[in-house]
């Protein structure tokens, strides 16, 4: 029953996110608040979590640099804590494309959330 | 604040005497010495040899005078003053690994030994057989105890411990003392009873500390958190996320007040008014600016040639510490109102700080 939640729930953030292709840049900041929305950190489907992590770094590439900053900004704390675990998720398997992204967000992450949500990342037991 | 430097080892633990003149310190090692303030300066008077292991524990009773330390080689001792010299008695913890801290409860008729047995020893003194026994509280504990406080009413012991809890049992011993009324944590209090048990709070429990009233519980876990269990409002449980690294030692300056502090290598004080309102003060240590001085010509290609960079030597902290703070400890005023408190770090250290409300 969870699972067919959670590949529903994957299937609607698709819906939202798949048409952002530039320029239709509009709702961003929107798709990463539904990104963001239920992490798949209770369960062990390891192909959920991998889909979650796929469309989360699917928006995350998407953003201008310029826009990052703003988007971290519009974050609340446990949001922030959220974003930093998905992007050392991301660091594990780095390939041309996302470091350069990721780093950008990393810089942005850290600076709101400090040394502190990297710490959360590193002692969370249930992790995305 | 006055920073004092006890050497470059770094010092595990520490406790005070009554009066404050005299400071019991342990160099990570096998050994306690005992400092005595004279004027500016701290003199070594005793050392208190008697562990074969590192200690991990010190604590000073202020009215009774006596002294417990523990450490790795699952022993504790029971020191008393006798003609000028420290006399050690063996208590009997029976643990079977090393034990991790140690606390005199608020009347010294015993105290709480956590250690690494998953139990808490808690040893009282008989005085037919003239020993130190102990009971064990093994009850739920899954790993080390890794911090101990006393609720001021001698019977409820908080600890948290590695396996990500925080709890709260009572160590209530019929033999020495009488039956506890009722509190805002529970009503039936027999020994080794749970009546508070936190799960998962996120990290490695590192210290925990009730308010002066016992009515509300602070911890400190390695996840940069910290939370208050309040009693009086249903033993609800507030938490705050901190972007600092995390904390290894709190402390109560106030009800309302807590000062924490950890591998930031400074002081934060924190306000808890009410479930949901754990804030965030501000920082008590304030960096003084290092003075720029104006660098002549030589210097500036000296530097540029000894170590290819113009700017300042930025080795050191902007931080009284140098390095993590492991210990508070109260020194001035009483549980209810905290004047000055001290920190002891891994860089040998100990800094006295003032406490304004």
């Amino acid at each position: 029953m969870r699972l067919a939640h959670r590949v529903k729930l994957i299937i609607e953030i698709s819906a939202t996110v798949l048409p952002l292709t530039p320029p239709g840049t509009g709702n961003l900041m929107d798709a990463l608040q539904a990104v963001l929305k239920n992490p798949p950190i209770n369960t062990k489907n390891q192909n959920v979590k991998e889909r979650a992590e796929a469309l989360v770094l699917k928006v995350l590439s998407s953003f201008k640099s310029s826009d990052i900053e703003k988007a971290v900004q519009s974050l609340d704390k446990n949001d922030v804590d959220l974003l930093m675990k998905y992007i050392y998720k991301g660091f594990e398997r780095p390939s041309d494309n996302n470091s350069a992204f990721l780093l950008q967000w990393h810089e942005k992450a850290l600076s709101a959330g400090g040394v502190g949500s990297i710490v959360r990342v590193l002692t969370a037991r249930k992790t995305v | 604040m006055s920073l004092y430097s006890f050497g470059l080892e770094p010092l595990s633990c520490h406790a005070w005497n009554k009066d404050k003149t005299q400071i019991a310190v342990s160099p990570n090692s096998n050994a306690v010495d005992i400092y005595q303030k004279k004027g500016k300066e701290w003199n070594r008077i005793h050392v208190l040899m008697e562990h074969s292991g590192r200690i991990t524990g010190i604590d000073w009773a202020p009215e009774s005078n006596r002294i417990v330390t523990c450490a790795s080689d699952r022993n504790a001792y029971v020191w008393t003053l006798k003609d000028g010299v420290w006399k050690p008695t063996l208590v009997l913890v029976r643990i079977n690994r090393a034990a991790t801290c140690v606390k005199w409860s608020p009347l010294e008729n015993k105290f709480a030994l956590g250690s690494g047995a998953r139990l808490i020893s808690v040893c009282y003194f008989e005085k037919e057989n003239d020993w130190w026994l102990s009971k064990h509280i093994k009850k739920a504990i899954r790993s080390t105890v890794l911090t101990l406080d006393w609720h001021p009413n001698n019977i409820l012991l908080a600890a948290g411990s590695a396996d990500l809890h925080c709890r709260v049992f009572s160590a209530y011993i019929k033999d020495i003392e009488e039956k506890p009324g009722p509190t805002p944590w529970g009503a039936k209090m027999p020994f080794g009873e749970v009546l508070l048990e936190h799960k998962d709070c996120g990290g490695w429990v590192h210290d925990v500390s009730f308010s002066p009233s016992g009515d509300s519980l602070a911890w400190v876990s390695h996840n940069s958190s910290i939370s208050v269990a309040d009693a009086n409002q249903g033993k609800e449980v507030t938490h705050l996320t901190t972007d600092h690294l995390p904390l290894m030692s709190v402390l109560h300056v106030n009800e309302t007040e807590i000062v924490a502090a950890g591998h930031d290598c400074c002081p934060y004080q924190y306000s808890y008014k009410s479930p949901g309102s754990l804030e965030f003060v501000k920082k008590l240590d304030i960096p003084k600016q290092s003075s720029k001085i104006s660098m002549s010509a030589m210097q500036h290609f000296q530097n540029l040639d000894k170590r290819a960079t113009t700017e300042d030597d930025d080795s050191e902290l902007g931080t009284l510490h140098q390095n993590s703070i492991t210990q508070l400890r109260l020194v001035e005023g009483d549980r209810g109102n905290v004047e000055k408190f001290s920190s002891v770090g891994l860089d040998g250290a100990m800094v006295l700080w003032d406490f304004k409300q």
